[in-house]
Parts: C-alpha cells; sequence; structure tokens
C-alpha cells in the first residue's frame, strides 16, 4: 500500500509537460489513505482519545429505538457517509483546479489525514461521551457563552451565504438550458408523488418508492431532450433573472410545506442518486483512467490574477476546498445525529475518520474530472462574462491571453456535444464537473450518450443542492426562531405559524439577496461570492477544532492537543489570511475595499470601468464591494472571538484545573458485543461468538 | 447457490436498514421488549411521528452541503 502511494506521488511530483494519467492521482489518495488510517487514526482512536469499549455509549444507555439506538457500524458508515457528502466535495475542487492539479490534490489529501478526518472523529468521540450533544451545545459548555454566541452566529452567517453561493450554482448551471431546466423541475411532482405514496399508501416502503422515483427521474432526464427539441422549449429557457425568483419562491414555499410532503421524498432520491452515481464515477474513473490535461501547477497560482477566483495560492486554494480536505458543516453531523446511534465508543474510528477519508476521494474525482477536459475549454467555462465577453470568439481570444488554446469551432462543437446552447462562463464547477463527467461516462460507454451523462450529472447535482435550499432554510429558521425567542416568547414555539412564515421568509430573503447578487454581479458572481462561502465554512471549522482542542486540554490531555490544535492554527492562518486580504489588499481584484474604492472614483470621474458597461453596473460594484468586505470582516472578527474565549478557557484550565467543570456523562459499563472495525478481529468473533452463546443482545453481523 | 442467496439477503437488510425501511420493526422490538404493557403504534401512526420529529427539530437527519 505505501508502495502504490509513493509511486503515485512521484509520478504526479515529476511529471512536467507531459501528460499524467490520472490513475497515478488514484494511485497517490489512496494509498496515502490506507496508512494513514492504519497508522494515524489508531494512533488517535487508543493513545490520544482513549476509546473505550467497555464504555456504554448513548446509543446503549438511552435505547429509545427511535433517534437513539445502537446501529450497526456499516449502516452507520452508510447513513454518516451520505450526510457529510453533497455538492461541496464536488464544487471546490473543480474551481481550485484553476491553480492545476497538483494543489489541489495535496491539500485534499492531507488536508484531510491531519485535519479534515481528525476533526470529524475528534467532534464525534466527544459528542458520544456527552449523549450526543451538538457543536452548538458544546461550546456553550465547555467554552462559554460569549464564544458559544459566536459559534451560533458563525453557523448562522455560514449557512445563508452557503445556500445563497449553492442556489448560484444551480442558476448558472440552469440558465438558458431547457433541458437542465424541464428535468430539475420534474423533481418536484416526482417528489410530491413519492411523499403522498409513503404517506397515504404505503407508509415506510422507502426502498420501494425510491426506485420508482429513480426510474422517473431518470426518465425525465431523457424526456428533457425532447422538450429542448420541441415547441415547449421556450418555455423552460428561463434568463438566469427568472431562476432566481422560482429559486426564491421555491425555497420559500418547500420550507413551510410538511416534511413529508417535498422534503423527505426528496431526500431519499438524493441520497439514492448521490450513492449510485459516486458509485458510478469511481468506476468510470478506475476504467477510463483518462489523462490529465491541466497543468500541474498554472501560472495562476503564483500571480494570483485567475479568472475563476482571485488571490494566489496561499491561502485561496485552501478555502476554496473545504469539504473533502477540511469541513467545518461536518461537526454538525458528527455531534447531534450520529453520536446517537454509534454501538461502541471504538467504532468513531472508522466512522468518523474513514467516513471522511471516503468523502475526501470524491473530492479526489471531482479534482480529476475537472482536469481530464482541456484547459482552454475549462478557463472559457469558468470566467466571468465579464471577462471574455458572449461569442465564442471573443472567449477564444480571452483564453489565449491567459496562456491556453481554444478555436472559437472546438468552444462551439463542446457545447453541441452536450446539446447546450452555449458553455461559456457556466461558472459555479456543477457545469464543468458535468462535462468532465460526462467525458468519463462515455468513453466508458464507447463515445456515445454524452449529452445524457451531461445532463445527468447537472441533475445529480441541482437535485441535492434543491434538497439542501430546503433543509438548509429549515435549520436556518430554526436558529433564528431561537434567538428571536429570546426577544419575543412566541418565536420559540416553533410551531407557531405566523412566526414560522416570517422566520421562513427572513431566511430564505437572506440568502435570496446574496443569489441575485451573485447572479447580477459585473466581476462574476462565484467568482465575488466563493471566497466568502470559503471563508465561512473555515471559520465553523475553526469552531470546531477550537472545541475539540479546548476539550482535550481540559480532560487532561494537554500533551495531545496539537492533534487538533496544529490543524487549528493551520485554519486560522488561512482563514484569517484570507479574510484579512479580502479587506486590506491593495490589489482591487482581491481586496473588496479597494476594489470599492477604484469603482467609487470611477463614477465621480464619471467614467465607466470593464467589466462594468454602464453607471448602473458601477453602483452595482461598489455596493456589492463594501457588503462583501464587510462580511468578509466580521466573519474574520467571530474566528478571533471564538479563539480568544477558547484560548482563555485553557488557559484558566491549566493554571487552575480543579475549577472547570467538565460535562462529560458518567461512566457506565456496556454489556453490547460489537467490532471496531469494518471486519472483526480473531479476538472480536470469539467475543462475539460467547455473548450469542450466553444469550446476549447481538448485532447481526 | 446458498452464498449467492446470503448474500442477497445481506444486501436487502443493509438496504432496509440505511433506508430507515427497518424503523418501524426496530421501534416495536424496543417497546415490546422494555414497556411490555404499552401499546404498539401502528405503521402509518409510527411514520407520521417521524416526519413530525422532522418538522419540529429540523436538525433531526440534516445533511451537509
Amino acid at each position: 500500500m505505501a508502495l502504490v502511494g509513493a509511486s503515485g506521488w512521484t509520478v504526479l511530483a515529476l511529471s512536467r509537460g507531459e501528460e499524467v494519467s490520472a490513475a497515478w492521482m488514484v494511485a497517490a489518495a489512496l494509498g496515502s489513505y490506507a496508512i494513514a488510517y492504519r497508522f494515524y487514526s489508531k494512533f488517535i482512536a487508543n493513545r490520544v482519545l482513549k476509546v473505550d469499549k467497555t464504555r456504554a455509549t448513548p446509543a446503549e444507555r438511552l435505547d429509545n429505538g427511535i433517534d437513539f439506538h445502537p446501529t450497526d457500524r456499516r449502516v452507520l458508515l452508510g447513513h454518516h457517509f451520505a450526510a457529510i457528502a453533497g455538492a461541496g466535495p464536488l464544487v471546490g475542487p473543480v474551481l481550485a483546479a484553476q491553480m492545476g492539479y497538483l494543489p489541489g490534490t495535496i491539500w485534499i489529501i492531507v488536508g484531510v489525514i491531519f485535519a479534515g478526518a481528525v476533526q470529524d472523529m475528534v467532534v464525534l468521540f466527544f459528542s458520544t461521551r456527552r449523549d450526543g450533544r451538538s457543536l452548538g451545545q458544546m461550546a456553550r459548555e465547555e467554552i462559554g457563552p460569549f464564544g458559544g454566541a459566536a459559534a451560533l452566529l458563525a453557523a448562522f452567517a455560514i449557512m445563508i451565504i452557503l445556500l445563497g453561493v449553492l442556489a448560484l450554482v444551480v442558476v448558472n448551471a440552469l440558465a438558458q438550458s431547457p433541458w437542465g431546466t424541464f428535468s430539475i423541475a420534474m423533481t418536484i411532482p416526482i417528489a410530491l408523488l413519492m411523499g403522498f405514496y409513503l404517506r397515504l399508501i404505503r407508509p415506510g416502503r422507502v426502498t420501494e418508492v425510491s426506485l420508482i422515483g429513480v426510474a422517473l427521474l431518470l426518465f425525465a432526464i431523457v424526456a428533457g431532450r425532447w422538450v429542448a427539441e420541441s415547441s415547449l422549449a421556450d418555455t423552460f429557457t428561463l434568463e438566469p433573472s427568472t431562476l432566481v425568483i422560482w429559486m426564491v419562491a421555491y425555497g420559500f414555499v418547500a420550507s413551510v410545506l410538511p416534511v413529508w410532503m417535498l422534503l423527505a421524498p426528496r431526500d431519499y432520491l438524493s441520497t439514492f442518486m448521490k450513492i449510485g452515481t459516486i458509485g458510478l464515477l469511481a468506476l468510470g474513473v478506475v476504467i477510463a483512467l483518462p489523462t490529465l490535461k491541466m497543468d500541474a501547477v498554472t501560472d495562476f497560482a503564483s500571480r494570483g490574477d485567475g479568472p475563476v477566483f482571485a488571490g494566489s495560492l496561499f491561502p485561496f486554494v485552501f478555502i476554496t476546498i473545504a469539504c473533502g480536505a477540511l469541513s467545518g458543516f461536518h461537526a454538525l453531523i458528527s455531534s447531534g445525529t450520529t453520536p446517537k446511534m454509534i454501538q461502541k465508543e471504538t467504532q468513531v474510528r472508522m466512522i468518523g475518520y474513514g467516513s471522511m477519508l471516503m468523502e475526501s476521494s470524491v473530492a479526489v474525482m471531482a479534482l480529476i474530472a475537472a482536469s481530464i477536459i482541456d484547459p482552454g475549454l475549462y478557463f472559457a467555462m469558468n470566467a466571468p462574462a465579464g471577462v471574455i465577453g458572449d461569442s465564442v470568439q471573443s472567449a477564444s481570444q480571452a483564453v489565449a491571453n491567459f496562456g491556453y488554446s481554444i478555436s472559437p469551432k472546438e468552444l462551439a462543437d463542446a457545447a453541441k456535444n452536450v446539446e447546450e446552447a452555449t458553455l461559456l462562463s457556466r461558472t459555479g464547477g456543477a457545469p464543468t464537473l458535468a462535462v468532465g463527467v460526462s467525458e468519463i461516462f462515455s468513453q466508458v460507454t464507447g463515445g456515445g450518450l454524452r449529452a445524457f451523462w451531461y445532463h445527468f450529472a447537472i441533475m445529480f447535482e441541482a437535485l441535492f443542492i434543491l434538497t439542501a435550499l430546503d433543509a438548509g432554510t429549515r435549520v436556518g429558521r430554526f436558529m433564528l426562531q431561537d434567538m428571536l425567542g429570546n426577544v419575543y416568547k412566541p418565536f420559540r414555539n416553533v410551531s407557531w405559524k405566523p412566526g414560522l412564515v416570517l422566520t421562513s421568509a427572513a431566511v430564505v430573503g437572506l440568502w435570496g439577496y446574496f443569489l441575485w447578487v451573485g447572479v447580477h454581479e459585473p466581476l462574476g458572481g462565484i467568482n465575488q461570492l466563493f471566497p466568502i462561502f470559503g471563508i465561512a465554512n473555515q471559520l465553523l471549522a475553526a469552531v470546531a477544532l477550537a472545541v475539540c482542542t479546548t476539550l482535550l486540554v481540559k480532560s487532561g490531555r494537554l500533551k495531545w492537543a496539537w492533534i487538533t490544535g496544529i490543524p487549528l492554527a493551520w485554519d486560522a492562518t488561512v482563514t484569517l489570511t484570507a479574510s484579512w486580504q479580502k479587506v486590506f489588499s491593495s490589489d482591487p481584484r482581491v481586496g473588496f475595499f479597494q476594489q470599492r474604492a477604484n469603482y467609487q472614483d470611477g463614477i465621480d470621474a464619471g467614467k465607466v470601468l470593464p467589466p462594468a458597461k454602464n453607471m448602473d453596473d458601477m453602483h452595482t460594484i461598489v455596493t456589492n464591494s463594501t457588503v462583501d468586505g464587510v462580511l468578509s470582516a466580521v466573519l474574520a472578527v467571530l474566528i478571533v472571538v471564538v479563539i480568544v474565549d477558547a484560548a482563555r478557557i485553557c488557559v484558566r484550565h491549566l493554571r487552575n484545573p480543579e475549577a472547570s467543570r467538565l460535562s462529560e456523562t458518567p461512566y457506565v459499563e456496556s454489556k453490547l458485543v460489537a467490532p471496531a472495525g469494518l471486519i472483526p478481529t480473531q479476538e472480536e468473533k470469539a467475543e462475539l461468538a460467547a455473548a450469542s452463546r450466553d444469550g446476549e443482545v447481538t448485532q447481526a453481523s | 447457490m446458498t452464498v449467492l442467496l446470503r448474500g442477497l439477503r445481506w444486501v436487502r437488510w443493509y438496504v432496509r436498514e440505511l433506508t430507515g425501511e427497518s424503523a418501524y420493526e426496530r421501534y416495536v422490538a424496543h417497546v415490546r421488549r422494555d414497556h411490555p404493557t404499552a401499546s404498539v403504534p401502528s405503521r402509518r401512526d409510527f411514520e407520521r411521528m417521524l416526519t413530525n420529529r422532522q418538522e419540529s427539530d429540523p436538525r433531526h437527519g440534516f445533511r451537509c452541503c
């Protein structure tokens, strides 16, 4: 395994100016994961956390047959993975490919081993020791009300920005695409049908209804082509601003409808599609073994003037790729749902660390998909319209200025291959990923079905982004209801209808604002907003890592506090450098306030600065840059508050250990017998056999 | 043949567990074991209870981006 990993890394590192097979990237990743899992995760579990197989988990002690129940480790692995992997690991790596495939690959693999997977596992462990407390509750209890409030505010801010950016990804993928718009629109009646089926006809029969749903979904993708070629095409050819209105309306209506009607069935659909497509993609990469066409490291990495997002490799690659390397969001899953289902503390290694390695491999596949397409096409698809113009000629010229070449005909053919009107400036990552996926899948299916696979990939991403809009709006609303409940009591009752409608509208309005701004941003919505999203996501990781580090110190593991302390220091450095540059950089492409100043000067002088087309654009840029700059600054302040507060608690504990209180649930002896890893060891097999002889409760194996 | 059959049975078990289709049976077994005198809800009522729980706290079953 070590040899496989080492040869993968060697080829990736040494190859310059020639095309490298994606197989080496897969080898480097899998080899590294295997070593890390075998040694580092074991070290953390046994030496640092000292997981105790004799200690009963909340699932065993509080078993209520619903959310607390000991779940087979292999089932829980599937559950946890399905909950953490979404659009995130697919979007970030695609955008980061502008720096070349190497920086992204290194960060995804090294980041997951030393930061991301460690965070997920440690949070899972501490939450399991606290009856499945959420990250916010742990922050409040272990750090204090100040840090806790900052954490809550951070989580809310992230939710809003996340939803805005995800919605923007969908709008950019569906604009002017009748095929895509029709198939996505069809998911609504399909989900409704499934919802009513489950509610009224066959309650709880999830597998059969999901199979029906997936079949209908595939039919909707096929039918999309017929619609695109029929007289209905105009009805489904929508402008970005029209799509914004549809998305906002959908987000609001979906979030106030009962869960069973739309959200639950949609969730089944997207989970089925997600696991299926990820499996297919892994298979496709291994069978097709495409070659990487992107440079290992592009000039944008050092110059910092890339068209996809501005700024140099450090710090921006590390905030662009969050999910897949280090994702703060996972802390919300690792605390809360999963700890209530885990059979044994010893399983945090397999569930927490293992699932995150799996997600990381998804990110590697996304990076591969983005790196196998022609770099010229990649930049034409991912640069804002303001930079490359709106004709294949101007785009071809602009790409040549970036140092790559693609002819106008090649650009037109690429769009025709996937039956889209145009692929220019289809920013947001989803269309690029879809082109890469269609390339891989069509190689497997003998060169055909390219357009079908493209729309399949678009559908797959849009499906769970729409689900996330609904679920995320509900969670954001829940946070807002909780916050407003402190001011006006009735808000706290989550089923109080006026409060529910009002808070739902507020949350949708907030992310809708960012969506609207993103769509109308003359400088390119993804270009401007994605860095803020990255900063916000890494901010949540900082909160999670700060909570972990504080807990390690408070539980007498000071010697091992570096396990999460170093990732925290790295994460804070990256995030604060990024926000510093976003606020103070004198490069107008990077610094929001410099950008604002330049355009304000332009307005004062009565001049229109490109890519603005008129005075209205100039004013739009000034307003947006101000909002974005202030937001970056606020996020940075929140990070500092949480870290300083956590440091204060750590120092206080070290000075006076007796005074600090650890809210860990007392030890109760476990009566369950369950293996720690995927495959039971000889010793565990003997234990299982002995337990079943004694008639103890054991799990199916 | 028995290997194939066992494999298929395992897949069926795994899918039912993963999708939550077996949640009702698990709940009934739990109630019968730990609260023998309590009444067992019908499957319809049980599934409704589950979605109502998610309604009142959307963090139940929340997924990441």
